[in-house]
């Protein structure tokens, strides 16, 4: 199993589970994308055989693609926090607002994408991040960036519709070049995990942005 | 060594409609219409020719495909370390992605063994640049091409372990890509959506660098 100590380095790990609060508000908010309660039965974090990682936000690709919906609602949430925070300017104030705008895309991309598959799309998480001073949160965005990619590869292989495997590609490159911008800001590696990018399965996700998901 | 690049396999725009192998070119042509919904009506027909592009290559075909570009990589990095002489922060960068692109031809080349496949050679390789500035535009063009190459490819493979791996490269490939921009001072993520290359595409941008 991924860890994120693997994603980020042990110091960044302790950094991003020490921000932030209790699990209520995402217990909530996980129980509020269930599409229905039979699913829940059958539902095993560890993923047995034929039982679905991400089966608590729906069904097959359905489920995939809103768990993926969830995570670009908080980073598109984050980054427009971080741009009305005014803790950056210029150049870096520049860079996040792209991010922030590209991830906005992967929003709608995604919705549309869940409707085309006949499903529902997740609903957008209320969330709160800790926005104190520039390098937190660089921090928290190189922590947040390397996650969702490591999320994306984790779950490429379980997706089976080829076009939405195509879209989700498309997405997982795009968080990897976020990733590696924001570890060269940090002055960290742009490969932390070496030649070969480690994915994170959506247990460990999950638990690592519960923190900032407040209802 | 161009017959490796010219494998008709891999060109071969086809369906073998015989081959028994309901798990990939079917669901290919029903979900084209899916595709419409994501990327918008106007990508459909590119999306439905590259899924078709591909359909008649094997796990292994891909990955020789893979390998391929990945022999230009590291040929292309291990010689830049002498010939571009980059320095400071810029040789910290084109060592470790040299040591990531030989580490992918090693994994890929173990992988098409344990598949029963045999390795394509390695390709003669020739790159025409001077200087600091010229390897880099031209590591920017590698590097873009290659996230596209795998992205545009990756939806083709069969086995579930095979895709994974592929994950695990062009995340690497996209980080490169990415610090070698900014290198370049050029948007390091210019758009949402990395934008998928079939393999002729691909062997079009490459070729012009194989003797």
């Amino acid at each position: 199993m991924a860890e994120i100590k693997d994603l980020a380095g042990p110091q960044s790990r302790r950094r991003f589970l020490a921000v932030g609060g209790g699990s209520a508000g995402l217990a909530a908010f996980l129980a509020a994308c269930g599409d229905d309660s039979g699913t829940t039965t059958t539902t095993s974090m560890g993923g047995g055989a034929g039982a679905s990682e991400t089966a608590q936000f729906g069904k097959g690709d359905i489920g995939i693609l809103n768990y993926a919906l969830t995570l670009e609602y908080l980073e598109t949430a984050f980054y427009a926090d971080v741009v009305k925070s005014g803790l950056f300017k210029g150049a870096d104030l520049e860079t996040i607002r792209k991010f922030g705008a590209e991830e906005a895309e992967h929003v709608q991309a995604l919705t549309q994408a869940v409707k085309s598959l006949g499903g529902k799309p997740a609903p957008e998480p209320k969330t709160e991040f800790p926005l104190k001073s520039a390098k937190s949160v660089l921090e928290l965005a190189g922590t947040v960036e390397n996650l969702g990619a490591a999320a994306y590869l984790g779950q490429a292989a379980n997706i089976q519709s080829p076009e939405v495997l195509a879209s989700a590609l498309a997405i997982h490159s795009v968080e990897g070049r976020h990733a590696a911008v924001l570890n060269t800001l940090l002055g960290e590696s742009i490969t932390p995990d070496g030649a070969f990018a480690k994915p994170a399965d959506v247990k460990t996700v999950l638990k690592s942005v519960e923190p900032f998901i407040v209802g | 060594m161009r017959n490796a690049l010219e494998n008709p396999e891999l060109a071969a725009v086809q369906i073998d409609e015989d081959s028994g192998d309901l798990s990939r070119s079917d669901v290919l042509l029903k979900g084209a219409l899916a595709a419409g919904a994501i990327y918008g009506t106007a990508m459909v027909g590119p999306y439905v020719r590259r899924a078709l592009a591909m359909t008649g290559g094997s796990d292994v075909d891909i990955l020789n495909f893979a390998l391929t570009l990945e022999y230009l990589e590291s040929a292309f990095y291990a010689e830049a370390k002498k010939r571009a002489k980059p320095s400071g922060e810029l040789k910290a960068l084109v060592d470790l992605i040299a040591s990531d692109e030989q580490q992918h031809v090693e994994a890929l080349e173990a992988t098409i063994k344990q598949l029963g496949g045999k390795p394509v050679a390695e390709p003669k390789f020739d790159f025409p640049y001077s200087g600091t500035a010229g390897f880099l535009k031209l590591a920017q063009t590698f590097e873009d091409t290659g996230v596209s190459a795998y992205n545009g490819a990756a939806p083709m493979i069969k086995s579930k372990e095979v895709l994974a791996a592929a994950g695990g490269i062009v995340q690497v490939e996209a980080r490169h890509a990415a610090a070698i921009r900014l290198q370049n001072k050029e948007e390091p993520a210019p758009e949402a959506f990395d934008p998928p290359l079939d393999e002729k595409q691909v062997l079009k941008a490459v070729e012009p660098f194989i003797v």
